[in-house]
Order: structure tokens, then C-alpha cells, then sequence
């Protein structure tokens, strides 16, 4: 669990449906980008629809710092509660230009509100030359990118985002992530984000709250949720680890050299990604393409050889066939690395919690 | 041929009066009623119920209810003998007794475009514009009523046409006062009563011509919003 949070939202919500409870007592901190990750039917959008107020449960309680948004008989309705809301379907209105979508609730926010305008918000999203389209005009993505800046044009105090990347396809998507990874830094505001893709989580989120049946499970560091062997995470499509880190500049062989010396990586610069030098960045390593050796080898091809300590040793969940086991390993900057290994070789090598041991890490991929 | 009597321009003034105001009260009654049964959060018993009474007027004979309303409205009647003792008529045989009786009557044609056309926005549009700060009516007049734009169309024409032909009604609880309560469809009805068929004649081709044409002209707009198809 993060800091305790005595002004962050806190929501208490107990609700039952016909083969559904929703029993949720929490808090979450008011910065930075939260994730609320589970399978679909788990009750994140209820949840969510509940903070923003589409749903009001009787004795539920919401609490946004020191404002009671539900509490007793205190119900602040939807458009006084500066929540901005981008759901997966579009929902432009469609009888509006771009600019109309987009002005529709800057113009009723109250001007000392107003802390974003429209070039600005136009310029992060690139909406600058669709401003005078119709809605109906535009693709998917773009739909969704007015929607985000339609939301942010209210200067919300928190950005609720109900899977707004679930309707796109995988090529749109990765157009739109950079603009929703930047969002959060940029304007400030804090962001809750439901989804039920590892990817988005490990792209965008700065915690992790889990949600099962009803139940959030638990809220943690998205770094310390990457760091479990057994993190619903990886429930679909295998462990991996996330690494946060600076980007040097590019070597002669157009290498850039990542994170601290103690646990450098030399990574290519992959086309598209924008990954100029110097700013912060996130390495995501695939637990099956990581390697375990006692010494470090000399003559092999890899060039990530990371010295690390074995943390723990897991059983690979939800692996049919030969047993895999996942490898925790803790590296010299603190950041945790997951190797995917077979039984045999775990027991070849003699593996335990605190054997030392260097990672070959055989491919990483940029996250922004 | 074409030569209208002053008894039948005043029963056109009558029945175009009737039909305007009757469509004009029944946008901003139907309006509500119809939201409220398409996204309402009643228990659906209720909703139910009320969802049959509107539709009742669509398989009573006009008759029945033009004589509840008698009873209702006339001097003995609850309404009527309420309206008296405060110093006021009765509403039996005056215009707006059939203008009330118009309104109940054509109830279901208003609320059941505006229903359809409100069940097809859904509920995501007004969400959005409250999370963008707009207050209800605020969203009803800039998202609602752009959106449903069609619906409104289709249900104020069906309540406009559908009063022009109204009979039983009016019959029962207005009679045909001349200027008051004599509608062209009853004034149609006293001319072949009277074998005056040319009058009946006049009358009924002008009305029939009049309907095509504001129908026509109404679905022909509405093809381009293209929301409400009947």
C-alpha cells in the first residue's frame, strides 16, 4: 500500500445486483495515473460510474480530499463534481463540430476554473487541424482524442477513463497511448483508468488497484505490483518486467545506453518510438526472454548482462506441460527483473533466494 | 364548386386552433412522460402502468372516453362541479373541454415517437454533457433536443394529423357549437347527415389533400435526420 491518504478520494461502496456485489472500502492517492485493472464483469465501471456519480448506491460514500461528493444525504450531481469522463464507445456529440465538442464544457466552466484552453489541449491531443471537422467525420482514434481533450477542457479535478482505448484497434491504440502517457505529467491531473489490458497498465499506470469479483483486492506501486511473480498482470500473457530509467544518447552503433551503471542496458532506438535522449523512460523485458547464468559469459551474442540477486523462485501460474518456474530477480538499482526458467535448469544451477547470479536479457521494448 | 360557407370557415379556424394548440401542449407533456419511461429508474410495475395508460386512448373506442370526459368535465361531474363552485363553467361542450380531450386522445401518438427516439439516444450523451458541467435542462435543450430532433418531428406531426381527424371525441363531450366545438370532421358528418354532399365533399377532399401534404412535407424532412422512422 502507498502513504496513507487522509486527502485522497476515498470511496465507500457496498451494492448488490442480480449475480453481482460490489463491496469496495478504499482510498486511492490523488496524483499521477491509477489503473483499476480486472476482468471485465469484476465491477470497475460500476465502481467508477459511482465516483463520478452516474450511479448513486444508498449509503454509499465518496470523498474527494475534504469535499463529500456522497455522504449521507450530500449528493453532488454529475456536472458539479469536475470529473472529466472518456468512455470506450465514442460519445461526441454528433450534432457539434470538433471545436463545439470540444468548447461544450470549457464554456461552462467557470472562468477562475479554467486552468487549460483550447490551443493548448488542441496542441497535446493534435487536434489542431480537425478543429473545424464534423464529428462523424473523423476515425476512431481521432474520436477518442476529441473526447480526452473535450474532458480536459474542464480543467477536471480528476480524469475518470472507463477502457477508452478498448474499442480501437491495435494500430490505433498505439497512436493514441503516447498522448494518454503524456496526459497525467503534463496537465497534472490526477487519473483513474479502468481497463482490463496488462499493456496499458504497464504503459500508463503509476499504481495498480486490482479488482476481483467485486472486491478491490489491493492498490500498490505499479512497480511493486510488476515485482510479484503471481501479479494478475501477467495472468494472459506471461510475466514481464517494467523498468523505469533515463536514456542516455546513442552510441556509435546507435545504442542508447539505459538506466544506472550499476544496471546499464544498451538498447536500439526502435522506429516510431520517440525516444530522444535524457528523459525518463520505461523498458518492458518479457520474462521468457530472459536468461539466468552463474559467471558472466564472455562469448555470447546478448549485450544486456545484468548482475542481479535471486529474490524468489514461483511455479509459473497457469502453465500446462513441462513446469516453468519465474525467477524474481532483484537488480543492483533496486528494480526487479523476472526470468522465465525451466525446472530443470532452476535445479542445474542450483538456484535459491540470494544466489547471485547476472541476467541475460535477450530483447526489450520501449514503452514511450 | 370551391365556394366555402362562413359556417365552414369557422370550423376550419376551430380545427386548426385545435390541432396547434393540442400538438404544442402535448410536445411539452409528452416530452417528460416519454424520458421518464424510456431511461426512468421507477420500478417497472409502475412504469408499466403508466406505459398502458398512455397507450389506452390507442384501442378505446373514442366514444368511451369522450363520455368519461363528459362525466368528468360536465357540470355534475367532479372537474365540472369544481370549476362551478370556484365561479368558473364547466368544460362540457366548450373549446377547452375538446382541447383537454384532444390532448388525452393523442397522448400516445406524442409519447411513443418521443419514447423510441430517446430509447435510441440512451443514456451516454446526457452523461457525458453532466461530467461536462451542463445542468439538466441545460442537456435537454443542447443534447436532447438536438439529438432526437427527428423524434420530435414524427411525434408533433402524428399529434397535428391526428387531431384534424378526431371524432368520437369531440362528439361526445363538445357537440358542434359553431366557432366553439364544431370541427371540420363533425361539420363533414352534419353535411351528409343533411344529404348536403357537395359541402361534405368540399370539405373532406380539402382535408384529405392537406393531411398528404403536411405528411409529405414532414417525412421529407425527417429523412434527413433520419433518428425516428414510423
Amino acid at each position: 500500500m502507498s502513504q496513507p491518504v487522509s486527502n485522497g478520494l476515498r470511496i465507500k461502496a457496498r451494492l448488490e445486483r442480480s449475480g453481482f456485489a460490489l463491496d469496495v472500502d478504499t482510498a486511492i492517492p490523488l496524483e499521477g495515473v491509477t489503473a483499476l485493472f480486472g476482468r471485465s464483469g469484476c465491477g470497475k465501471t460500476t465502481l467508477l460510474r459511482i465516483i463520478a456519480g452516474l450511479e448513486h448506491p444508498p449509503g454509499a460514500e465518496v470523498h474527494f480530499g475534504d469535499t463529500a461528493w456522497q455522504c449521507g444525504k450530500t449528493l453532488v450531481p454529475l456536472h458539479r463534481r469536475r470529473v472529466g469522463l472518456v468512455f470506450q464507445e465514442s460519445t461526441l456529440l454528433p450534432h457539434l463540430s470538433v471545436r463545439g465538442n470540444l468548447l461544450y464544457g470549457y464554456k461552462r466552466t467557470p472562468e477562475p476554473l479554467r486552468r487549460l484552453h483550447l490551443d493548448e489541449v488542441a496542441d497535446l491531443l493534435g487536434l489542431t487541424e480537425l478543429l473545424d471537422r464534423r464529428a462523424d467525420q473523423l476515425s476512431g482514434g481521432q474520436r477518442q482524442r476529441v473526447a480526452l481533450g473535450r474532458a480536459l477542457l474542464i480543467s477536471p479535478d480528476l480524469l475518470l477513463l472507463d477502457e477508452p482505448l478498448n474499442a480501437l484497434d491495435t494500430q490505433t491504440k498505439r497512436e493514441i497511448m503516447p498522448f494518454l502517457a503524456r496526459l497525467s505529467d503534463r496537465t497534472g491531473i490526477p487519473t483513474l483508468l479502468v481497463t482490463h489490458a496488462p499493456d496499458e497498465v504497464e504503459r500508463l499506470a503509476h499504481r495498480v488497484a486490482f479488482m476481483h469479483d467485486g472486491q478491490l483486492e489491493r492498490l500498490e506501486p505499479l512497480r511493486d505490483a510488476l515485482a510479484r511473480a503471481d501479479s494478475p498482470l501477467f495472468r494472459d500473457e506471461g510475466a514481464v518486467s517494467v523498468l523505469q530509467g533515463e536514456l542516455g544518447p546513442a552510441d556509435t552503433h546507435g545504442l542508447h545506453p539505459f538506466g544506472p551503471p550499476e544496471a546499464r542496458y544498451r538498447v536500439p532506438s526502435t522506429p516510431g518510438a520517440t525516444n530522444g535522449a535524457g528523459r525518463p523512460a520505461r523498458l518492458r523485458i518479457e520474462a521468457r526472454d530472459v536468461s539466468i547464468a552463474l559467471s558472466p559469459p564472455q562469448d555470447v551474442s546478448i549485450l544486456n548482462i545484468i548482475p542481479v540477486t535471486i529474490e524468489s523462485l514461483d511455479e509459473a501460474p497457469g502453465h500446462h506441460g513441462p513446469a516453468r518456474i519465474l525467477a524474481t530477480c532483484r537488480q543492483q538499482d533496486g528494480q526487479t527483473l523476472i526470468a522465465e526458467l525451466t525446472r530443470l535448469s532452476t535445479e542445474r544451477l542450483g538456484l535459491q533466494p540470494g544466489t547471485r547470479a547476472h541476467a541475460l536479457v535477450k530483447s526489450v521494448a520501449f514503452l514511450d | 364548386m370551391f365556394e366555402l360557407s362562413p359556417t365552414d370557415w369557422m370550423a376550419i379556424e376551430v380545427t386548426l386552433k385545435l390541432a396547434i394548440y393540442t400538438t404544442l401542449i402535448l410536445l411539452v407533456i409528452a416530452t417528460p412522460i416519454a424520458w421518464w419511461l424510456a431511461n426512468g429508474r421507477a420500478p417497472g410495475g409502475l412504469r408499466t402502468t403508466v406505459q398502458a395508460l398512455v397507450a389506452l386512448p390507442l384501442v378505446l373506442p373514442p366514444t368511451v372516453l369522450g363520455f368519461y370526459l363528459l362525466v368528468l368535465l360536465g357540470p355534475a361531474g367532479p372537474v365540472g362541479s369544481t370549476l362551478e363552485n370556484m365561479g368558473l363553467n364547466h368544460l362540457a361542450f366548450t373549446f377547452q373541454g375538446i382541447l383537454i380531450a384532444s390532448v388525452i386522445y393523442s397522448l400516445p401518438f406524442a409519447v411513443q415517437p418521443l419514447q423510441q427516439a430517446f430509447a435510441n439516444l440512451g443514456r451516454r450523451p446526457t452523461e457525458i454533457a453532466g461530467s461536462l458541467g451542463a445542468g439538466r435542462m441545460d442537456r435537454f435543450f443542447t443534447v436532447v433536443l438536438p439529438m432526437s430532433r427527428g423524434g420530435f418531428i414524427v411525434a408533433a406531426t402524428l399529434a397535428f394529423a391526428h387531431t384534424l381527424g378526431e371524432f368520437g371525441v369531440i362528439l361526445m363531450l363538445g357537440g358542434a357549437i359553431p366557432g366553439e366545438t364544431q370541427v371540420l370532421s363533425i361539420l363533414i358528418y352534419d353535411h351528409a347527415e343533411a344529404m348536403n354532399f357537395d359541402a361534405a365533399h368540399r370539405l373532406s377532399l380539402g382535408l384529405l389533400v392537406f393531411a398528404f401534404v403536411v405528411l409529405f412535407v414532414v417525412y421529407a424532412i425527417n429523412r434527413r435526420f433520419d433518428t425516428v422512422r414510423l
